[in-house]
């Protein structure tokens, strides 16, 4: 190589490091608080009430009973139990498009759990994303959520996790395809996407904001599901909380966007929705977000609740261009008014779903089954109606168990695909036109 | 203390709030016609009517129908479209081992009730939620256009 | 004719169904401040001191007939009702030779007696196999004519005249020459003493008057009305109520279980514990069931935890190769198979459960020394002696009450749902009525089991040659009726495999016993035939196709031997218009059966859409089944029966994982609904042959028939139950 070639092969890289460190800046976007713009300062020095730890009302708890009210803040088990296993006992499936990944064993077993971990190798695992040998994490596990846990919380999560009977189960072995199998490149994902830091209030905010903060970001991670992701797969805040999909469900716009986001909502309604997982007019938690319902939010303080609500409505609007400007009213009491059309979809629904959802969808069991109001069958991607329909839902609610039973096994794709088309369109403000290859595609996502 | 108008009949009894009318149908008031089948409303056996309207017990806690009439397979047969059900229903011989037929036999009143003349879809609309493990479909098909025909007595 | 009060189902004129409003049962608070509707239906004839079967002060000649002074006709039921219709057949035969007055007849339940109420066939007291109007056909019209014989003994005896110049009607003798008249009640006691005849001449089929006339059923006026009382609505005063848990993995054991919280829920009474269930006993069906839902529960899952379908199959496929036990053969089969063309092809049936409406329940009261049950079962004397087995209690300390059944189909021909109740009853004080969720009851049912089976066939100028059918599965008799399982042969699995309609010039029929592991398996509606029939029907097409010919005129060439099948395939094919023109992605498809002494032809018309969904047109069976004993009940058998099947055939599909079932309610076990239904037209062939079976006999002919009418649509030849709809879209998905 000529030395004038070598020179242009240098500039060039330089160019390209450059641009790469530029784009992959651009990639990161600003963090997940950053919208509110007012004056952050590190912990130590905030002089308001502790936004971390937990509610005043546990101040005498011992350091077990705090790290269990963080670890359901956390919202841990539900990822870490497999259906039908023990629970913290890993081994739940998540479905990427290039293989399986399998969440561990987090009980106390020295062998398949985390009985061995110290107290640094338990932090650098929840907020770095390393694992104790050294390894990196996929980011299925949110650590770059965590990471705005302080110490003493952590650690009180790890207290807590300790107390708990040991299991002795190994996951199933991750299936991932290379170069997906490659863990040390995590370590570059790490690097640019995990700020790695501590939460830190924001001066210019309540206490009341500054504690629902901490609870959505570092603990409820509920951007993991609501913020769409950019091209790295990390979040993208600059659209914080517009809605996505993950993992074959649709987590709809929580910004206070009004007419496709929580805007419109009261504050009342959006309480009652993270408390028992439904509100009146709005539908009812499901899949993931009923799960969360029932392990996370419903066991946190009243008090904890409201400033998660009082965070989440300064959020800023993102409208969601998809969705209907308007919800639909409830559908005619009639079977023969309104959608008539897809005579698949109809055989499906008057055998199976009538009975509890009615015709009008307003349900004459329970509130819960009612479909009017729900963004799910407004949704004209009918994501979250296809799912429910091939997986069902399990509901703990205060008024005990509800659930609708998964109908995946017994109905083909075609089936459930014309029945999802025929809920959004008599119950929605635009019907969704989903194939059956969509409902295998969902069905994959979902496959435990 | 509970309290529920059923079959035109007030009755008091202790329940917990969330418990389904079907167990307290009959579980506690002794009345065994209405059926249990799958206990999570897919199967049909379980209907009463509430205010007139078909709806499966075995989910309907009893704190959501106080106050409201409820009718049960023992009573439809006073209401003058359960008696021509359950006229059509020996008419045509619908019944074989008969546990699905509560549920059947209520559903198609409640149907008849707001649809005097139903076409099939309207049948359909109406009686696809309700099983039959002995097939009697043909029948409960045929036996509803009967009790449609019959002039109202 | 009535049921006895113990069923709450009167009087009526026999042939109008009017009595709607009957009085009603219901009575009394007790004591405990709750309701109780304390119907207690079998256990009013089966008060100690009031036996059924007491013939004291009645004209009892055998188990079936009591006749008392009023003229009361008390009519004893050796088989049991489970909506087949079974109470009035058995009724009308007996009162066509005895010519019985309907207005004064009783039905009763029989009580357990293998002596007095076996089945013929069985020889233990089962219902089952479509075996009743066949079983107890000369039996009952013997019972009958006996008792009318001595009847009109006993008046020609007072008037001093020759019995051969009376004549009896309508429950009275009458002399004709004189027109005196006198009723059953008042001859039963001189009837009483005389010595029963031994031979009795029975009436022409000609003569009879009731048989053969689409009679009103006897049970069902008070099943439109919610007065029947089915086993689970049994009501013993102060009984508890209980659901169960058992191990989901078949075969293991309870490890521990945490009841803390279950306990704390209002109602739980009481939680049995036992080595392999769990019972919450409560105030009601609803804290039972919520307290079972709060337990946490750890199984021991035992050896059985790693079995899946993909094992079950694998194993039966590999013990399907084998050699099998000859069952039946017909000139050289390897001669045979070494002529001409060969085929060859393989068929599959899967697991079902039968997910009766009615799930399982029993109620059991066990006072230490005695025990009592009130169920609804297929075999009441198998019933009372498991029972006793699991109470510790001689047979005669057992009581049972039978009750009208709310689907058989052949679960309730097992007892493990009574054994379970007296094991759990044993640890509790009063009675319990214990019911399996529906969950609980198709995770632990007694399978319809596994099979598969090999045909290898030969064609020489369109005309079968060789044709060698080997069936492996379950040997469902060697475990249920052990002594009728002779030489390595199920006779149940060969049942409609080994004796052919078709003329084959070589035949051979074999039978692999496979039992696959860890799944009990049992009788199912339809039973081994349901296999036999898809395979052969299904393969018959097949050969059709190859041949170069009309699938109905392949098998009409074939069936010179079987005449009355024969009429019965040329009128169904006949009334299903076969041959006529049909659409694209429609089809017609035809199978017959030479089942349980009844041929049956089945068309089946369907059309499959490009995405594979099926919608069924209609399907015409036509039936020779011998007398028909009450023709609207054939026809309704075989249209609930054509219901049955084709639910199967669509949907019907029990999977293993992990050693447990997957299926789990009718979401993901799924029916047949009535939107679905083809117009189903039944076409009854008048003969004067010995009544056959007809119970079992609708189910069969759905599947290949349909199977067959999808392969004259689309052309895929398929070979396992249940459709696979993705084999048969028009663009196969990939
Ligand atoms: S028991 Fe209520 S619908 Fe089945
Ligand atoms: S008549 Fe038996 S389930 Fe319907």
């Amino acid at each position: 190589m000529t030395p004038a070639a070598r020179r242009i092969l240098g500039s060039v890289i330089v160019i390209g490091v450059v641009a790469a460190a530029g784009a992959a800046l651009y990639v990161r976007g600003p963090g997940p608080m950053a919208f509110s713009g007012g004056p952050k300062v590190a912990l130590a020095d905030y002089k308001g009430p502790n936004p971390t730890g937990v509610p005043a009302n546990m101040a005498n708890a011992s350091l077990i009973e705090r790290g269990e009210y963080l670890a359901r803040a956390a919202d841990c088990m539900v990822c870490h139990t497999a259906p039908g296993g023990k629970e913290y006992a890993g081994g739940f499936a998540f479905k990427l498009p290039f293989g399986t990944l399998y969440s561990t064993n987090i009980t106390p077993d020295k062998e398949t759990g985390i009985g061995n971990y110290t107290d640094q190798q338990f932090l650098d695992a929840v907020r770095s994303g390393k694992r104790h040998d050294g390894a990196r994490l996929y980011p299925a596990m949110p650590y770059t959520s965590y990471t705005y846990m302080t110490d003493a919380d952590t650690l009180a999560v790890k207290a807590y996790l300790f107390s708990l009977a040991p299991v002795r189960a190994a996951p199933p072995e991750n299936t991932l395809a290379f170069p997906f199998n490659q863990r040390w490149a995590m370590t570059f994902w790490s690097a640019l996407f995990n700020p790695d830091t501590r939460f830190e209030p924001d001066r210019s905010q309540s206490p009341e904001w500054n504690r629902g903060a901490y609870l959505v970001e570092a603990l409820a991670h509920c951007g993991e599901c609501h913020t769409p992701r950019n091209l790295g797969f990390a979040l993208d805040n600059r659209k914080k909380f517009a809605g996505a999909l993950t993992a074959g469900w649709r987590a709809f716009n929580i910004t206070s966007d009004k007419t496709t986001g929580l805007g419109s909502w009261s504050d009342d309604d959006v309480v009652s929705y993270l408390s028992i997982g439904h509100a009146k007019g709005h539908g009812t938690a499901s899949g993931p977000m009923g799960e969360a319902v029932d392990h996370s939010f419903s066991k946190m303080a009243p008090t904890d609740i409201k400033a998660m609500v009082a965070f989440l409505r300064t959020v800023p609007a993102v409208p969601s261009p998809d969705l209907p400007a308007k919800l639909a009213p409830p559908a005619p009491p009639s079977h023969r008014d309104g959608m008539t059309a897809n005579a698949l979809g109809k055989t499906v629904f008057q055998g199976a779903c009538v009975s509890c959802h009615g015709w009008t969808g307003e349900s004459a069991l329970s509130p819960m089954a009612t479909l009017t109001g729900a963004w799910a069958v407004n949704d004209p991607g009918a994501t979250n109606v296809a799912q429910i329909v091939i997986s069902g839902t399990k509901r703990h609610t205060p008024q005990g168990a509800l659930s609708m039973p998964a109908f995946g096994k017994s109905h083909s794709d075609m089936e459930i695909a014309a029945v999802a088309n025929y809920v959004t369109a008599r119950f929605g403000s635009k019907g969704s036109q989903i194939t059956a290859s969509d409902v295998a595609d969902l069905r994959k996502q979902t496959e435990q | 203390m509970a309290n529920l108008n059923i079959n035109g009949e007030q009755k008091s009894f202790d329940a917990p709030d969330d418990m389904p009318l079907l167990w307290v149908l009959r579980d506690i008031l002794g009345m065994t016609g209405t059926k249990f089948g799958c206990g999570v409303a897919l199967c049909g056996a379980c209907t009463v009517h509430i205010d007139g309207k078909a709806v499966r017990s075995c989910l309907l806690p009893v704190s959501a129908v106080s106050g409201r009439a409820i009718t049960t397979i023992e009573g439809v047969g006073t209401t003058p479209v359960g008696a021509k059900v359950q006229k059509a229903w020996l008419d045509l011989e619908v019944i074989q081992c008969g546990y699905c037929q509560s549920g059947q036999i209520m559903s198609a009143a409640a149907l008849l009730a707001s649809t005097p003349t139903p076409d099939d879809s309207d049948i359909d609309a109406a009686m696809a939620g309700n099983i039959c493990r002995c097939g009697t479909y043909v029948r409960v098909r045929e036996a509803i256009k009967h009790a449609a025909s019959e002039r109202q007595t | 004719m009535k049921l006895a009060d113990n069923m709450l189902v009167a009087a009526s004129p026999a042939n109008k169904p009017s009595g709607l409003s009957r009085r009603s049962l219901l009575a009394g608070a007790f004591a405990g401040g709750f309701m109780f509707a304390f119907q207690l239906p079998v256990r009013a004839a089966n008060e100690p001191t009031q036996p059924p079967d007491t013939t004291e002060g009645k004209f009892a000649p055998n188990a079936f007939i009591r006749i008392d002074t009023t003229g009361k006709t008390t009519l004893v039921m050796p088989q049991v009702e489970m909506g087949q219709g079974i109470y009035t057949a058995i009724a009308m035969i007996l009162a066509e030779e005895l010519d019985a007055d309907y207005a004064q007849i009783t039905l009763e339940h029989a009580p357990p007696s293998d002596k007095l109420y076996g089945n013929p066939i069985f020889i233990i007291q089962a219902t089952g196999g479509s075996t009743s109007v066949r079983a107890f056909w000369k039996p009952l019209r013997n019972a009958g004519a006996t008792a009318r014989a001595m009847l009109v003994q006993a008046a020609a005896e007072q008037w001093q005249v020759e019995p051969a110049s009376c004549t009896a009607s309508n429950g009275q003798v009458m002399h004709t020459a004189s027109g005196r008249k006198l009723s059953y009640g008042e001859l039963c006691d001189a009837a009483g003493k005389l010595t029963p005849p031994k031979e009795v001449a029975l009436k022409d089929p000609k003569d009879f008057s009731v048989i053969g006339k689409p009679l009103k059923r006897f049970d069902t006026p008070d099943k439109v009305n919610g007065k029947t009382i089915y086993g689970i609505d049994a009501m013993v005063p102060g009984m508890a109520f209980a659901t169960l848990a058992q191990c989901p993995v078949f075969g293991g054991k309870l490890a521990k279980v945490d009841d803390r919280a279950a306990k704390k829920i209002p109602g739980v009474r009481q939680i049995v514990v036992l080595d392999d269930l769990v019972a919450v006993v409560g105030d009601h069906m609803w804290a039972a069931k919520s307290g079972l839902e709060a337990l946490d529960i750890t199984w021991d899952e035992g050896p059985n935890a790693k079995i899946s379908s993909k094992d079950i199959w694998a194993h039966l496929r590999t013990a399907s190769e084998t050699d099998g036990v000859i069952a039946k053969s017909v000139g050289d089969i390897a001669k045979g198979l070494a002529t001409g063309e060969r085929i060859d092809a393989s068929y599959e049936m899967p697991f079902l459960a039968h997910a009766t409406m009615e799930p399982l329940n029993c109620t059991v009261h066990f006072k230490g020394d005695s025990c009592e049950v009130w169920t609804g079962t297929q075999i009441m004397s198998r019933v009372q002696s498991e029972a006793a087995k699991a109470a510790g209690l001689p047979i005669d300390k057992v009581t049972v009450n039978q009750h009208m059944i709310g689907g058989g189909f052949g679960r309730r021909l097992e007892p493990d749902m009574v054994v379970a109740a007296v094991r759990i009853a044993k640890q509790v004080n009063g009675p319990v009525k214990v019911v399996w969720t529906r969950e609980e009851d198709i995770q632990h049912d007694i399978y319809r089991p596994v099979y598969r089976d090999n045909i290898s066939a030969t064609l020489s100028n369109g005309k079968v040659v060789g044709f060698k059918y080997k069936i492996a599965g379950s040997a469902v008799i060697a475990r249920w009726l052990p002594p009728a399982f002779q030489k390595g042969i199920d006779i149940d699995a060969i049942d409609s495999a080994a004796d052919q309609p078709y003329d084959f010039p070589h035949f051979q029929c074999e039978y692999v016993r496979v039992e696959p592991p860890a799944v009990p398996t049992g009788f199912w509606r339809g039973v081994g035939p349901n296999n036999n029939v898809f395979a052969i029907e299904s393969f018959m097409d097949e050969l059709a196709r190859k041949a170069g010919k009309d699938p109905v005129v392949f098998r009409r060439e074939l069936l010179g031997k079987a005449p009355r099948m024969l009429a019965a395939l040329n009128l169904a094919a006949e009334k299903a218009n076969w041959g006529q023109p049909l659409p694209a992605r429609v089809g017609r498809g035809v199978s017959i059966q030479p089942t349980f002494d009844t041929s049956i032809a089945t068309v089946v018309e369907a059309e499959v859409d490009s995405q594979g969904e099926i919608r069924l047109r209609q399907v015409n069976v036509a039936v020779d089944t011998g007398i028909a004993v009450n023709p609207d009940t054939i026809v309704a058998q075989i249209e609930g029966g054509i219901v049955f099947g084709l639910t199967a055939a669509l949907y019907g599909d029990i999977t293993i994982e992990k050693g447990r079932v997957q299926q789990s309610n009718f979401h993901d076990y799924r029916m047949l609904r009535i939107d679905q239904m083809p117009k189903i037209n039944v076409h009854l062939i008048k003969s004067g042959e010995a009544p056959g079976g007809i119970g079992e006999c609708g189910v069969i002919g759905g599947p290949p028939a349909l199977r067959n009418a999808i392969y004259a649509a689309t052309g895929v030849a398929l070979r396992r139950m249940p459709i696979d709809r993705d084999a048969i879209a028009e663009r196969k998905k990939s």
